[in-house]
């Protein structure tokens, strides 16, 4: 029941407690401890607790991945607006593999697509996503796979 | 001198995320179909969003207020790929063909 799991669930609600509530009485913390418990107990009666929930084996490499992630949807996002603004889209849709081995990496892979603005997964099966993109630039993008790679790369962890 | 640059740094940000977010609004209007609108939807939902917070972040100094504003920034960031994959999800189930070419075989 205690397992390095709950016990960094426990943690996260925690830490986020204390961000949130800005009273830090003895009163009010232990409450705040109290409740954090009981939501650990209870993902745990609810069989809830597993590598979807705290998919720890990304935590080493996930604070790159995410500095990495910020930069290409930075570079995305004007590239998008000049398309708008300048008119020039060209849409196509197109099949592309993951490589992940896990339904999480799938997962953050996926939504990595769809959080750069340009392209958008549409359905997924199995390993094969099918994507939509606002120009051949922005399908090229994917189809080079540099994404897929540093998901894997995420998803290897250590 | 410092507060006046924090300033400057703040009302730039925030002219960046009205800039992205004016177009974004301007290209959910323009553009085509339902997948090329969720592009747009999508700059909206990551710089403009970003841009703003980060502002505000600025704005409001160093405190707790810091913290929660930059957790409303990673939930946008968890929450829009979701409903923007749900509705492109929705349309192609339903049948809705997107304009332009269609490469390869899907799904």
């Amino acid at each position: 029941m205690i397992n390095s799991k709950s016990i960094t669930l426990f943690l996260f609600l925690f830490g986020f407690w204390l961000l949130m509530s800005g009273h830090y009485t003895v009163l009010i913390t232990s409450l705040g401890v109290i409740s954090c418990l009981l939501c650990v107990y209870l993902t745990i009666k609810g069989n809830f607790l597993d590598n979807e929930t705290i998919p720890i084996y990304f935590f080493p490499r996930l604070i790159q991945y995410t500095i990495w992630l910020i930069k290409e949807i930075f570079i995305s996002n004007i590239t998008t607006a000049k398309v708008i603004l300048s008119k020039s889209e060209d849409p196509e849709l197109f099949s592309v593999k993951a490589t992940q081995k896990t339904n999480e990496g799938k997962v953050t892979y996926a939504n990595s697509i769809t959080l750069t603005p340009g392209t958008v997964t549409t359905q997924i099966k199995d390993n094969v996503f099918e994507v939509h993109a606002l120009t051949k630039e922005f399908g090229n993008d994917v189809r080079g796979s540099e994404m897929d790679r540093m998901v894997t790369w995420l998803e290897e962890g250590k | 001198m410092l507060d006046l640059s924090i300033q400057i740094i703040s009302i730039i940000s925030f002219v960046g995320g009205v800039f992205f977010i004016l177009t974004g609004s301007i290209g959910l209007i323009r553009l085509p179909d339902v997948f090329s609108r969720i592009h747009a939807a999508g700059m909206i939902d990551t710089a403009g969003a970003s841009f703003i917070i980060l502002g505000m972040i600025l704005q409001s100094g160093f405190s707790l207020i810091t913290a929660k504003l930059v957790f409303i920034g990673i939930f946008i960031f968890f929450t829009s790929p979701i409903t923007g994959h749900v509705t492109a999800n929705l349309a192609r189930k339903k049948g809705v063909n997107p304009i332009g070419k269609t490469k390869g075989k899907t799904l």
